[in-house]
């Protein structure tokens, strides 16, 4: 059982830190247009932001390998948006058009790409973690040595799915990665007013998991955790647990007045612990980047966002004869 | 560039709001994430963050201003070193007024009464086929079988389904044919090996998912509906769940409330989900062939009592049924009656005693629930002038219920007498077994009701 372990540095080189870099920017400025367009209406119904935790999904896509998979919850825009989905596809399904990932059908919640091998973008809390592990399932069947990140928060690890899924997992030696990303409150709710053991990583124990907490504030040593994670599955050994310690600095979605947690919390955890400033003076003092070739990229990424915002508004309605298209295959 | 800072919707329903409170003043400096104002909602008191840096310019709507509807500019943000004193505000405009309404679909004009449909009554196999007599129990293991050996992907899951041979038989012998890999016993746990299907479903296999009965399938019921019936639509065509969820459904005997539900009427609700309910060991067969084959998920409903039943089963390869084409068991012109399941055991029933008394009953399988085959339904209602409906499922929101409506829009001019749903009574099932017999459906109250709608 691999204990909690200090995250030490692995061997990276500059331009993998300006990739992480340049992939986590993309997710917060993407978070951030997309809160700033359902301010003008241009997004409705539930719009949880990803923002604060882009160095979890960032570090673990680190580790994939070409055709392994990955399922999360309804806070998906980052998970999509790191494993290559084009980001203006993900944002007009945000505004409900065709030219969306689900043509405007699925919504925030409900997205998917069979051809980047990510399977939702599911809206009942929990209800991913089974259905990842089936996807594991199939890769083990096939015999194919590919591996699935099935993400999950705090929340969801009290769903009883989650460890009945725990049990097949461990028995049938699934190649299925839990990754929870402990973003420390579940909606309002403080971890230590929901959860009995604050140790998640520790629930996989009584199936024989591994698990292991990781900082997931630091793009590195989510990376280095979710190469040994990645190790452990495709070498048949079975699931493996990380749970990620995170913070999201926006409420729990678009709606949530944030009353449970103070202003101060979050501004320290912004100010010392931000996971792009983290790797920004990594780049600098390493001397892999200048603050020009910093702003360069920012430009870049700006460039992305606000074109997939023109796209998004751009793009048509669904046509109306799609509200019967897609029901059965 | 100046931009302007616009009134945001704060939640899925707000469209207006109060500015309760500036955080900001003109001139101020403003780095992304900053708390600009504090706005309330229909919800609650939000913090406003900005979305870009820059300068205050210009603050166009004072604090405690009620009323303030999404969208409109509120303040001008400048680019720092910008001079602000040069900028104005442009005019507010109130958004659009929201698109009227669709319009309704108008309501069909009076009109003669339609034509009967032409049902498709091509025969199930061709004439001559050699028969053979099996039970549904042999006839579903062989269709499983059969599939299996024809495509690497289709494996079954359940509880007991391998070692032990199936709680009910229904899987014996395939663990021998097949192995470990493809035949496989799950722990308890209907809500984790419910959704592991589907996970695998859309991993590109075809999973038989048995449930023990239909009654543990409530545990998994968020699975079957929530991920294997709407990913289909909500990926906009992407990725689906081509998967069979089967097992006993309906009351059995003697177990009580809570072993003894007919799921049909929940399950024939979804759309995204197919669902069959057959009655007799070809119909199991050819359905069940085709389930398997379907690339959408299929609720498979079979029951306990009927797994010991014999009928006659083409002896044929590839012998399949599709979805959507009822059986017309009895041809009949007094009256229609439409079953399905074990229901149609009643209705058979009920038709020969009515024989006897000279009432002449056209009894019709529906077969499958989703799609149902209406055209054969109204073809026949057309012409006997009279329905009754026949299951053992509540009769609040009952398969019945819905074919009366339908039938009322469809052939409405054409009937003689009110439809009459038989069905289970309105209780928990109990224990007791005279009261059990009286909870369930009967021969009797078929015959009943074909006599009043006969006015016999």
């Amino acid at each position: 059982m691999a204990a909690k372990r200090a995250a030490k540095k692995p061997n990276v080189s500059g331009e993998e830190l300006t990739q992480y870099y340049r992939d986590m920017l993309l997710i917060r400025r993407f978070e951030e247009k997309a809160g700033q367009l359902y301010g003008m209406g241009l997004i409705g119904g539930f719009c949880h932001l990803y923002i604060g935790q882009e160095a979890v999904v960032v570090g673990l896509e680190a580790a994939t390998e070409d055709g392994d998979k990955r399922i999360t919850s309804y806070r998906d825009h980052g998970h999509m948006l790191a494993c290559g989905m084009d980001a203006n596809g993900v944002m007009a399904e945000l505004t409900g058009r065709e030219g969306g990932y689900s043509k405007g059908k699925g919504g925030s919640m409900h997205m998917f790409s069979k051809e980047k091998h990510f399977y939702g973008g599911h809206g009942i809390v929990g209800a991913q973690v089974p259905l990842g592990a089936g996807l594991a399932f199939a890769d083990k069947y096939k015999d194919n040595s590919r591996v699935t990140f099935t993400y999950f928060g705090d929340g969801a690890a009290n769903q009883g799915q989650v460890y009945e899924t725990f049990n097949m997992a461990a028995l049938w030696d699934l190649p299925v990665i839990f990754v929870i990303e402990n973003n420390q409150y579940a909606m309002g709710t403080a971890q230590a007013r929901s959860t009995s053991s604050q140790d998640i990583y520790k629930r996989g124990e009584a199936f024989g998991i591994p698990g292991e907490m990781v900082d997931g504030m630091d793009v590195l040593a989510v990376k280095d955790a979710s190469e040994r994670a990645v190790k452990h599955c495709r070498s048949g050994k079975g699931p493996y647990i990380l749970e990620v310690k995170t913070y999201r600095y926006r409420g729990h979605s678009m709606s949530d007045p944030a009353k449970y947690r103070t202003r101060e919390e979050v501004q320290k955890m912004r100010e010392e612990r931000d996971p792009i400033e983290n790797v920004r003076q990594l780049l600098l003092t390493g001397k892999h980047a200048t603050e020009d070739d910093l702003k360069a990229i920012d430009k870049e990424i700006k460039a992305i966002v606000n074109a997939s915002a023109d796209f998004a508004k751009e793009s048509p309605l669904p046509d109306e004869a799609e509200l019967w298209t897609d029901i059965y295959a | 560039m100046a931009t302007e800072i616009l009134m945001p919707a704060l939640s899925p329903t707000m469209e207006e709001g109060t500015l309760a409170k500036w955080l900001v003043k003109e001139g101020d400096t403003v780095q992304s994430g900053d708390i600009l104002a504090e706005i309330e909602t229909d919800k609650a008191t939000m913090e406003f963050e900005a979305v870009d840096e820059g300068v205050i310019g210009k603050i166009l709507v004072t604090e405690g201003t009620e009323g303030v509807a999404v969208n409109t500019a509120i303040a001008i943000l400048a680019e720092d070193g910008e001079d602000v004193s040069a900028i104005e505000a442009t005019p507010v405009v109130a958004p659009d007024e929201a698109a009227p309404a669709a319009t309704a679909p108008a309501a069909a004009p009076a009109q003669a009464a339609p034509a009967p449909p032409t049902p498709d009554l091509t025969p199930d196999w061709p004439q001559g086929t050699p028969m053979k007599t099996q039970t549904v129990r042999e006839a579903l293991r062989d269709a499983m079988a059969e599939e299996m050996r024809g495509d690497e992907d289709v494996y079954l899951m359940g509880e007991e389904v391998a070692e032990y041979q199936g709680a009910y038989k229904i899987s014996q012998g395939l663990l021998d044919e097949f192995g470990s890999k493809r035949v496989i016993d799950t722990p308890i746990t209907e809500h984790g090996f419910a959704g592991i299907a589907v996970g695998a479903a859309f991993g590109g296999l075809k999973p038989i998912v048995e449930f023990m009965t239909f009654n543990f399938a409530m545990q998994a019921i968020d699975q079957i509906i929530n991920s294997a019936a709407k990913t289909l639509y909500m990926s906009g065509g992407q990725m689906g769940a081509p998967m069979v969820f089967r097992g006993p459904n309906g009351a059995a005997a003697r177990v009580g409330a809570q072993h003894s539900q007919d799921y049909a009427a929940w399950y024939a609700q979804i759309p995204g989900l197919k669902v069959a309910m057959p009655y007799s060991a070809s119909d199991a067969k050819g359905l069940l062939k085709s389930a398997i084959r379907d690339p959408n998920p299929v609720i498979f409903l079979e029951n306990e009592i009927m797994y010991g039943r014999s009928f006659e089963v083409p002896d044929m390869d590839d012998f399949t049924i599709p979805f959507g084409k009822a059986r017309i068991w009895r041809e009949g012109s007094d009256v229609t009656i439409v079953s399905f399941g074990i229901g149609m055991h009643y209705a058979l029933e009920a038709a020969d005693k009515l024989a006897e008394d000279g009432i002449s009953a056209e009894v019709i399988d529906l077969r499958t629930l989703r799609p149902i085959d209406y055209d054969t339904v109204i073809a026949s209602v057309m012409k006997t002038n009279r329905c009754v409906t026949v299951e053992e499922g509540w009769p609040v929101g009952s398969i019945g219920n819905h074919l009366s409506a339908t039938i009322m829009e469809r052939a409405f001019d054409y009937l003689d007498a009110p439809v009459i749903n038989c069905t289970g009574k309105d209780v928990p099932m109990p224990y007791a077994a005279n009261l059990e017999k009286l909870a369930l459906t009967t021969t009797d109250e078929v015959v009943a009701a074909v006599k009043q709608v006969t006015y016999r």
